[in-house]
């Protein structure tokens, strides 16, 4: 009775969860009569491609799509870099000191993004960087710092303190210690960082689509929202899912392959032992 | 010479404790010196200065002319070997060995070459590929060995090398530990708090008591004449057995016993006495100058009988030939081999 009950609750949830991904994948291969037809069909009949081949042939998905894997995986790989040495030296700081600044942290990151648009814009085009990848790379990994720190964080701390001191003894540098001792060591938290980090960025919208104003240097959620009909009556819903599909499947495949990975470094410190 | 000499060396914690007082110390080229003292004595933290993984408050260090306080850890050029061992889980015993190595960008033959010459004197050449998780303890002990000696450093710091180890064990490597310091010509820091370790391996004895030297000397001396009472009752084994009492007419008054006092120290007020179990000797009918004692518990050693004696009101202990006794017996101690320390600092009187 309370597995059935349990068991119930799960689909009811997971069903709650996917429905909109569901809508969205089914809205894909619908045929454009289908779609917002009444009353509703629900299965596409039948199945069609035609929204990717004319999306394909309208917008240069493929160029949103690297510039967002080339934006998001740099921006990445810098945010887990600073985060390291900042995690290197809060898992060996007096605990006083630590929660301080991990608390400092969070602060930062509760503070709304929207309300850094102006003057992270102002900065950006005084630099030159609209429209060039950089504009994005680092204020993509200056907001997620606080994120990537905190996990790192937990990760570093439970590598044993004699086994960064015997690195120290065969005369490894502060980086190198990071780079070849604790990162290793710390790796589920280093790559539960680096996911979470990721999908951010990739799913980043309001910076991309203040600062990338040419269409070749979009990332894919700003190409995505320029994808407009002939009219602004018309809305092109099926070639609007099939931009989403493109864009969401990458991230799918990225969190399926991690997954493991992933619930172990959320999870890490959670209990002893 | 490449002696390692610190001078007055004092560290204070931030809450306040002192963790060593002044402490100075010389630690001959090519020779073994050991820090022996209870936990909490500041051993450990002696060593994590000389490593340079902790700072001294005051004091000086150095190796040679050279001074050593100042440097980073990693340009010291020592060896340390952790309690823990401390080897990187994610290397095979091959990097743990040449990471120190390859840090310095050392040419890969040379490193090749120094990884199998130091596997092969630790026994552990058939085990490179494997990580630290698939070796046993004796095993992960050489490695952590290993990393130090790999290197060549001009200082060996181990840090009670052998606790992780079962007892069998221990005392193997204890053996091997020696011959290989003497093979190595290598100067040697060694702390523990096993006595019978310090014994064995040093050729001196730093005891360290609360953050203070206490005495530093060879082991035989450090047995033979102990500087005061605490160095007297740590080390040997089993431990010495003291009294205390006032000293009048001749004579120093224990509980319920007395005990002449030699010459020299008759106008002292207050004394101890310390007798190791080794020099009492006991019999079943009155000896000469002996004292009467009841027998409470004898325990078997193997070739020797070790008594829990009753002399008075005060314990005394006994390390005899095995032998029946029984209830009523006597036990007399060469006055020479009497330990005298004085009443208020402890310290040792020559007699």
């Amino acid at each position: 009775m309370r597995r059935a009950a349990l068991g119930l609750a799960v689909v009811l949830l997971a069903g709650w969860s996917l429905a909109p991904a569901v809508w969205q994948l089914l809205t894909a291969f619908k045929p454009d009569d289908q779609i917002t037809r009444v009353p509703t069909i629900y299965l596409p009949d039948p199945p069609t491609t035609g929204h990717f081949s004319r999306l394909w042939a309208r917008k240069p998905l493929a160029v949103y799509l690297a510039n967002s894997l080339e934006i998001s995986a740099s921006a990445t790989v810098l945010a887990v870099f600073v985060a390291s040495l900042a995690a290197a030296a809060l898992s060996r700081s007096t605990a006083a000191f630590r929660n301080r600044i991990l608390l400092g942290l969070l602060f930062l990151a509760l503070f709304p993004p929207i309300l850094l648009l102006f003057p992270l814009y102002e900065g950006v085009r005084a630099l030159g960087w609209i429209n060039h990848p950089l504009g994005l790379v680092l204020p993509y990994a200056a907001l997620n710092l606080p994120l990537a720190v905190w996990i790192l964080e937990s990760g570093f701390r439970q590598i044993p303190r004699e086994v960064d001191e015997a690195a120290q003894l065969d005369g490894l540098g502060l980086i190198a210690r990071v780079v070849r001792v604790q990162a290793p060591l710390a790796a589920p938290s280093v790559v539960t960082a680096a996911i979470l980090v990721f999908i951010f960025c990739w799913n980043e919208f309001m910076l991309a689509l203040t600062f990338m104003t040419r269409d070749t240097a979009k990332t894919v959620t700003a190409g995505i929202a320029s994808i407009g009909g002939a009219s602004i009556y018309e809305i092109p819903w099926g070639q609007l899912s099939a931009a989403v599909l493109l864009a969401t499947a990458p991230l799918v495949l990225l969190v399926l392959a991690f997954e493991r990975r992933i619930t172990a470094g959320l999870t890490r410190g959670a209990v002893k032992g | 010479m490449d002696d390692l000499r610190g001078e007055s060396i004092t560290k204070v914690f931030p809450a306040g404790t002192r963790a060593l007082d002044r402490v100075s110390f010389t630690a001959r080229e090519g020779g073994v010196l050991t820090l022996l003292g209870p936990s909490g004595c500041g051993k450990s933290t002696l060593l994590r200065i000389v490593a340079g993984l902790e700072s001294a408050t005051e004091g000086r260090l150095f190796l040679g002319g050279e001074r050593l306080d100042g440097l980073p850890p990693g340009q010291r050029n020592v060896g340390f070997v952790f309690q823990n061992y401390a080897l990187y889980p994610h290397m095979t015993v091959e990097g743990n060995l040449s990471l120190a190595m390859r840090a310095q960008k050392v040419p890969a033959q040379e490193i090749a070459s120094r990884v199998r010459e130091t596997a092969e004197m630790l026994g552990i050449a058939d085990l490179l590929s494997r990580r630290p998780a698939q070796l046993s303890g004796g095993q992960q002990q050489r490695v952590a060995l290993g990393r130090a000696l790999v290197r060549r450093p001009r200082l060996y710091l181990l840090d009670e090398p052998l606790s992780n180890l079962d007892a069998l064990l221990r005392e193997g490597t204890r053996s091997e530990l020696k011959l290989l310091f003497r093979r190595l010509g290598a100067t040697v820091l060694y702390v523990t708090h096993d006595q019978a370790e310090a014994m064995s391996l040093s050729d001196e004895v730093l005891v360290l008591k609360d953050g203070r030297v206490r005495q530093c000397a060879p082991p035989l001396e450090v047995y033979a004449r102990p500087a005061d009472l605490f160095t007297a009752t740590f080390v040997g084994s089993p431990r010495m057995s003291v009294w205390c009492g006032q000293c009048h007419d001749g004579l120093l008054h224990g509980r319920g016993v007395a005990v002449e006092a030699p010459d020299a120290l008759r106008e002292r007020p207050r004394l101890w006495v310390g007798i190791r179990p080794e020099h009492v000797e006991v019999a079943s009918s009155p000896l000469d100058g002996g004292w009467e004692a009841r027998l409470d518990l004898a325990e078997p050693t193997g070739d020797r009988l070790l008594l829990t004696l009753r002399v008075g009101g005060e314990s005394l202990r006994a390390l005899v030939p095995p032998r029946e006794l029984a209830g009523q017996i006597w036990a007399r101690v060469a006055p020479e081999r009497l330990h005298w320390f004085d009443g208020e600092t402890e310290s040792r009187l020559e007699s």
